[in-house]
């Protein structure tokens, strides 16, 4: 009898699926728009986005590690350049120290940093701002998502704590965008007309849906003068500003890997011992 | 419970004399994994999976309770609780969230193979009809601890994650929307929801822990299964617990370790989705909303049902989605064919590949963009899977003809064929 209900109960289950399958082909079959080789109609996001370039981090890989010289460069471009509408809400002035900057130079950082932190006016109480501290968070740029609207052609600029990890293609994908701005091709905008950049938006390849509000924020070859003699090429921005965000987003990735590299060099120890000591016990023992 | 030929505890030492006559808990551990529980001798690897699992249930509790001391369940600070402060202030915080988060996805890992390896050879029949009904309890609440868990991160693909699978229940007919309603504490999932996904979150590993301990103790009543199916007939067929199996399973753990810290150290976010870096923003619609992998295959059945047939498509997904695991209650029942292992069914063992690779067919389906491709092979592999265990294993029950079964376990090791693994028998046919 159970046997009985539950074939019933699978037949059922399997016609079902089976008439939706025969819909599912009829719709791809009688539908003449031109498709993609898994059935999606194709649009200008399938034919012409770009896959995210390598920019060749150091951190990254198994054995991975931060370049200082380079997240303090990145840090400058971020101070220079991204600041001024990005936030990194989630990293404090005091973790710069991991960049290799000193306690005096953290402070300085913080105390001059253009915006202040919210504060209380301690004579009236009414809402005022401080200069920050290295314990401070790095302040917000707008107070909310409408003032960021506001100044920025209805457009969010995204805090940029977890960028490289809140997008595919992680630090490739910063790198990729913030030097891919390109004109649209002929081809794209005879296929895909609607495609067109529409005013006040920028044509990018790399951005989900080809038209960003971001203007391209690295104009020109020393738009950064650098500390350290490294010419500051676009290309060379882009790819160190790339490697900043890595460490916001990451910033314990040199204690896990290596944290991880003594983990396995223990357990493959151990494992061993565990087996020597399975093939000792089962000795006498055919199994 | 047990065999005749079972050790007995006899505790050398006073203290332990006096402690067993107060509270003969030494003895019930020296009974369920000491040297007091017999076991087949011929266990292959595929039974160390049982022992992972307890491990990987034991981490998420030990890693859970710590991370939940700096947790704030909170729409507004859930997200900065974890990504802001456990992740950058708690002293080796992201190490156990890392652990947390794959920590779930190895429990999952080791649970289908424990699932898969109790579908090939047969663990699932009598006399241990109960050990697998406990066992498909503490799946589903696996399943639903590692949903709400996912929720509590309150990123994007929480956010909208909850917003699908708490949108399940208004597929139900005329009371859905109010269940659903009821069930999140809002229209949608906002602080009441989040406060009770952890509650839940935090009480739901007891509860597993508990059908664990029910599921173990059901073991033990006839005893362990072995890869070739045939009863324990005596004391030549066994081997104690400890130190045969403990040993074994030493190694199986680490192993288990390895892979996990290769997960946990080198790629903590292979398994996760980049969206769920974002905070949640119920103004905001991801593009590709998926669960966790762990959930693909039954994501694959849910969005197969495209068409209204008598009753809404959307009813039809879920009352799929959610068949595809309660008819594994009467697997038991379905399956009539005496013998247990699939080393001995040739037809049942064909049928056994094409169940895995439809599941893993179901679970690639289940985890790509909605493209007509992906949905067609998912509809087919949809089809294939209630047939399978509906139709197909019932009739092959009845109609195959078993290949001869060992005179016992001793005769099939001594022979070189006792504890022939899956791969082993494929090559040998």
């Amino acid at each position: 009898m159970v046997r009985l209900i539950a074939g019933f109960i699978g037949l059922v289950f399997a016609v079902v699926v089976g008439w939706a399958l025969i819909g599912t082909v009829a719709g791809v079959a009688t539908d003449p728009t031109p498709k993609t080789w898994t059935g999606a109609p194709k649009s200008a996001e399938t034919d012409f986005h770009l896959h995210p370039r390598d920019a060749g981090l150091s951190s990254e890989g198994v054995f991975g590690k931060f370049d200082k010289r380079q997240l303090q460069r990145g840090f400058q471009v971020y101070k220079e350049v991204c600041a001024a509408c990005h936030s990194i809400r989630l990293v404090s002035f005091r973790d710069l120290r991991q960049l290799g900057y000193s306690e005096g130079q953290v402070k300085a950082i913080a105390n001059d940093w253009q915006i202040e932190q919210p504060s209380v006016n301690a004579d009236t109480g009414e809402p005022a701002t401080r200069k920050n501290v290295p314990s401070d968070h790095f302040p917000l740029v707008f107070a909310n998502d409408v003032a960021a609207r506001a100044a920025n052609n209805n457009a969010v600029p995204p805090d940029l704590s977890y960028i490289t990890r809140a997008r595919h293609g992680g630090a490739n994908y910063v790198y990729s965008l913030i030097t891919g701005y390109q004109p649209q091709s002929a081809e794209m905008l005879k296929r895909f007309p609607e495609i067109k950049t529409p005013q006040g938006l920028y044509s990018n390849p790399y951005f989900a849906n080809m038209n960003i509000a971001m203007p391209p924020p690295l104009k020109s070859n020393g738009q950064v003068q650098y500390q350290d003699g490294t010419l500051a090429t676009v290309d060379q921005m882009a790819k160190d500003v790339s490697a900043f965000l890595v460490w916001t987003a990451d910033p314990t990735l040199e204690s896990r890997h290596q944290a991880g590299f003594a983990s396995i060099i223990f357990l493959l120890i151990a494992s061993g011992l565990a087996f020597g000591a399975y093939r000792n016990i089962w000795r006498n023992v055919e199994h | 419970m047990s065999f005749p030929w079972a050790n007995h505890y006899e505790p050398k030492q006073p203290l332990m004399r006096w402690i067993d006559e107060k509270l003969p808990l030494p003895r019930l551990v020296y009974n369920a994994v000491g040297a007091g529980y017999p076991v087949p001798r011929n266990l292959n690897y595929w039974w160390n999976f049982g022992v992972l699992a307890g491990a990987a249930l034991a981490c998420q509790i030990i890693t859970g309770i710590v991370l939940a001391m700096h947790y704030h369940s909170a729409a507004a600070s859930a997200f900065d609780s974890i990504n802001g402060t456990i992740m950058r202030d708690v002293n080796s915080g992201w190490f156990l969230r890392y652990a947390h988060a794959n920590g779930a996805s190895m429990f999952f890992i080791v649970v289908y193979t424990h699932i898969f390896r109790g579908l090939y050879y047969g663990s699932y029949k009598a006399p241990r009809e109960m050990v697998w009904l406990l066992g498909v309890v503490i799946f589903l609440l696996m399943m639903a601890t590692a949903f709400m868990g996912y929720v509590l991160p309150w990123g994007q693909m929480s956010f909208w994650g909850a917003q699908v699978i708490t949108g399940f229940f208004s597929a139900i007919p005329v009371v859905g929307d109010w269940i659903r309603v009821w069930l999140l504490g809002g229209y949608a999932p906002d602080d009441a929801a989040l406060n009770r996904f952890f509650s839940l979150h935090y009480l739901l590993p007891f509860v597993i822990l508990g059908v664990v301990i029910l599921h173990i103790w059901a073991l033990h009543i006839p005893g362990s299964n072995n890869p070739t199916g045939v009863d324990v007939k005596g004391k030549q067929d066994t081997v104690p617990f400890h130190p045969y199996y403990t040993a074994k399973d030493g190694f199986g753990l680490g192993i288990f370790f390895l892979v996990f810290a290769a997960l946990v150290f080198y790629f903590p976010d292979a398994l996760g989705h980049p969206d769920n870096y974002i905070p949640a923003n119920p103004l905001s619609t991801p593009a590709h909303i998926v669960p966790e992998w762990y959930f693909w295959p039954f994501y694959a059945i849910l969005r197969s049902f495209t068409a209204d047939v008598i009753l809404p498509a959307k009813l039809w997904g879920v009352l799929a989605m959610f068949g595809s695991i309660l008819l594994l209650f009467f697997l038991p029942w379905l399956d009539s064919s005496p013998v247990r292992s699939n080393n001995y069914r040739p037809k049942a063992r064909i049928a056994f590949w094409v169940l895995v690779a439809d599941v893993l067919l179901l679970g690639y389906c289940g985890g790509s963009a909605a493209d007509p491709l992906w949905i067609i092979i998912a509809q087919v592999c949809t089809g294939y899977y209630f047939l399978h265990f509906l139709v197909i294993l019932p009739l092959i029950s009845r109609s195959e003809r078993p290949r001869p079964l060992p005179n016992s376990i001793t005769e099939a090791v001594l022979s070189g064929k006792g504890g022939t693994s899956p791969a082993e028998t494929a090559l040998a046919h």
